[in-house]
């Protein structure tokens, strides 16, 4: 960094322990090191709907899902060739998060963006799990030198490349940002309330539409995801 | 003429480009950004994001995992002509496409819309997108013998939107539907600001969302509508949007608009069409020049919006329209 940070720096495990997850802070930034592997829509979706079996111990090899499609390639004889790496939205996931952590035992949520309040509370503050955002979102060359190797792609041939498993060592992987906490408060929101009180006055001198849209809301502290 | 391997040899280069090299352009928009942002998070955000330009660079690395929706747009001098025509230049264009998305790597991000088939290499029906523009001589060049070859890769998700407004909406209800717009797409900082935000104005519903998006992935940032009192709207919503209160990442912060570019187009007389496009933190664009003699040169301004491009007459002055040659 070339300018310091007053962010809190933690390092934490994949398989983390319920005291150094007790012990993360709303905004800290995090490294992490271990397994992590990539699960979004097609691996929920095999693993949960279609009853498919995950083809990886879990929580014993990971508890660290990350809503992930790599810009990587798998090469003619097998080997992997791993550019950058970042997160996809996380909030398209809610319907699926509950029942895969469930299933997973995953404690650690990695993604883009955060998920809402609602879902912390209802999935995973009885699943004793947090939310790490990635930072930006764009810092995916800085993550790719975050992931040590490839350990196994599974699932590449049913649900193509972007939506494959990918097994990831990581070591020191990061910047992260803790989003959630154990009672399952949600940082973006913390900063969305801040910011909407600010907005009747940045609005001053403008008009609404002559024509309205069907379903709009007038509502601007709206989080527009569910 | 302009030879084809030459032209796919071109493309291959800019796809690296535009993936790994952030322009300076918006670097150093970015850099100002970081020197007065004084939100603690926000900041923390910039910092990691300058980190990652220089490590993507060291390590000829993409910037950003999600590599974008790759497309081209081939602007043609007025006296080029490309071996094996246009078909030819669009095999090279998609061949070039899929091999970089292999060789670079980047995420094959194409899928069917329906059937969510991917070919894994970022082709398909429709993908890559090919637009193209043609441009007369430029004052003092005998002809126009090249090509103007420009690779966008634009996220494909969040950070675009449209809205059918009428002359009785006039500026406020523009800066209405711009504010709604950059808080919509800067919550949790899904569309990734800071950016650089196009708008389009006029136009159809089409063309509007044509017009904005090249506004803000063909235009750089410092660059100005050639319109004097466009140009200094573009300054006032740049330093609207900057006042909303939020950063990166929709954390609370000073800077959401890197730039803000608008491009115009007439409409029918009734309606004022307006969009607004974010493009993101990694601003991938690549342009090069390859003449007629083999000669290629490298930038990263597209500089798309010529006089040529924005004329507002019949004919455009200056150019004369050369007999046919009489038959043998």
């Amino acid at each position: 960094m070339s300018k310091p940070s007053k962010m809190r720096q933690v390092r934490l495990s994949t398989t983390p322990t319920a005291e150094a997850l007790a012990d993360l802070r709303l905004g800290d930034i995090v490294y992490l090191d271990g397994l992590m592997y990539t699960a979004r829509e097609g691996v929920y979706m095999r693993a949960l709907e279609d009853k498919a079996n995950i083809p990886m111990e879990l929580p014993r090899d990971s508890a660290a899902n990350f809503h992930c499609s790599p810009a990587a390639s798998i090469n003619a004889d097998g080997s992997f060739t791993m550019g950058a790496v970042t997160a996809t939205a996380s909030f398209r996931f809610a319907k699926w998060i509950g029942e895969w952590m469930a299933k997973s035992g995953a404690k650690l949520i990695v993604g883009k963006g955060g998920m809402s309040s609602a879902t912390y509370k209802e999935h995973f503050v009885p699943n004793g799990a947090i939310y790490l955002t990635t930072v930006g979102y764009g810092t995916g060359a800085l993550l790719g030198r975050g992931v040590e190797k490839v350990e196994a792609v599974h699932w590449d041939e049913e649900l193509g490349i972007a939506q494959a498993m990918w097994v990831l060592k990581c070591n020191n992987m990061g910047p992260f940002i803790v989003a959630s906490d154990l009672e399952g408060n949600c940082l973006f929101e913390i900063e969305n309330e801040k910011i909407s009180a600010n907005l009747d006055k940045v609005y001053e001198g403008t008009r609404p539409a002559t024509l309205k849209r069907f379903g709009e809301t007038d509502d601007r502290s709206d989080e527009l995801i569910s | 003429m302009i030879a084809l391997d030459k032209i796919q040899s071109t493309a291959e280069v800019l796809m690296d480009k535009a993936a790994i090299e952030i322009p300076d352009d918006y670097l150093t928009g970015l850099k100002h950004a970081a020197s007065t942002e004084d939100g603690d998070l926000s900041s923390f955000v910039l910092q990691a994001m300058l980190d990652n330009y220089k490590a993507a660079k060291e390590d000829r690395r993409a910037m950003c995992g999600d590599t974008g929706c790759p497309r081209w747009y081939v602007k043609l001098g007025n006296d080029a002509v490309v071996e094996g025509g246009m078909v030819a230049l669009e095999t090279a264009l998609r061949r070039a496409t899929a091999n970089a998305t292999n060789g670079v790597p980047l995420r094959p991000n194409r899928v069917h819309p329906l059937w969510r088939t991917d070919h894994d290499n970022n082709v398909g029906i429709g993908a890559p997108e090919i637009e193209y523009g043609f441009e007369p001589a430029a004052a003092g060049e005998d002809k126009a013998d090249w090509m103007d070859l420009i690779t966008v890769h634009k996220g494909g998700l969040f950070g675009t939107d449209y809205r059918m407004l009428f002359p009785s909406d006039g500026i406020e209800g523009i800066k209405r539907f711009y504010l709604d717009s950059l808080v919509a797409f800067g919550k949790r900082g899904l569309a990734c600001q800071p950016a650089i935000i196009g708008i389009g104005l006029g136009g159809s519903k089409d063309t509007c969302m044509v017009l904005g998006k090249r506004a803000a992935c063909l235009r750089t940032v410092g660059n100005r509508n050639s319109d004097p009192r466009i140009a200094e709207l573009e300054d006032e919503f740049k330093e609207l949007g900057n006042s909303i209160g939020m950063g990166a990442m929709g954390f609370v912060g000073k800077n959401m608009v890197i730039d803000c570019n608008i491009e115009v187009g007439y409409c029918h007389t009734g309606g004022m069409q307006m969009s607004v496009h974010a493009f993101c933190l990694s601003s991938r664009r690549a342009v090069a020049r390859i003449h007629g003699d083999g000669r290629v040169e490298y930038r990263t301004d597209p500089d798309w919006f010529t006089p040529y491009q924005r004329r507002e007459t019949v004919a455009w002055e200056g150019f004369e329209m050369q007999p046919l040659e009489a038959a043998e």
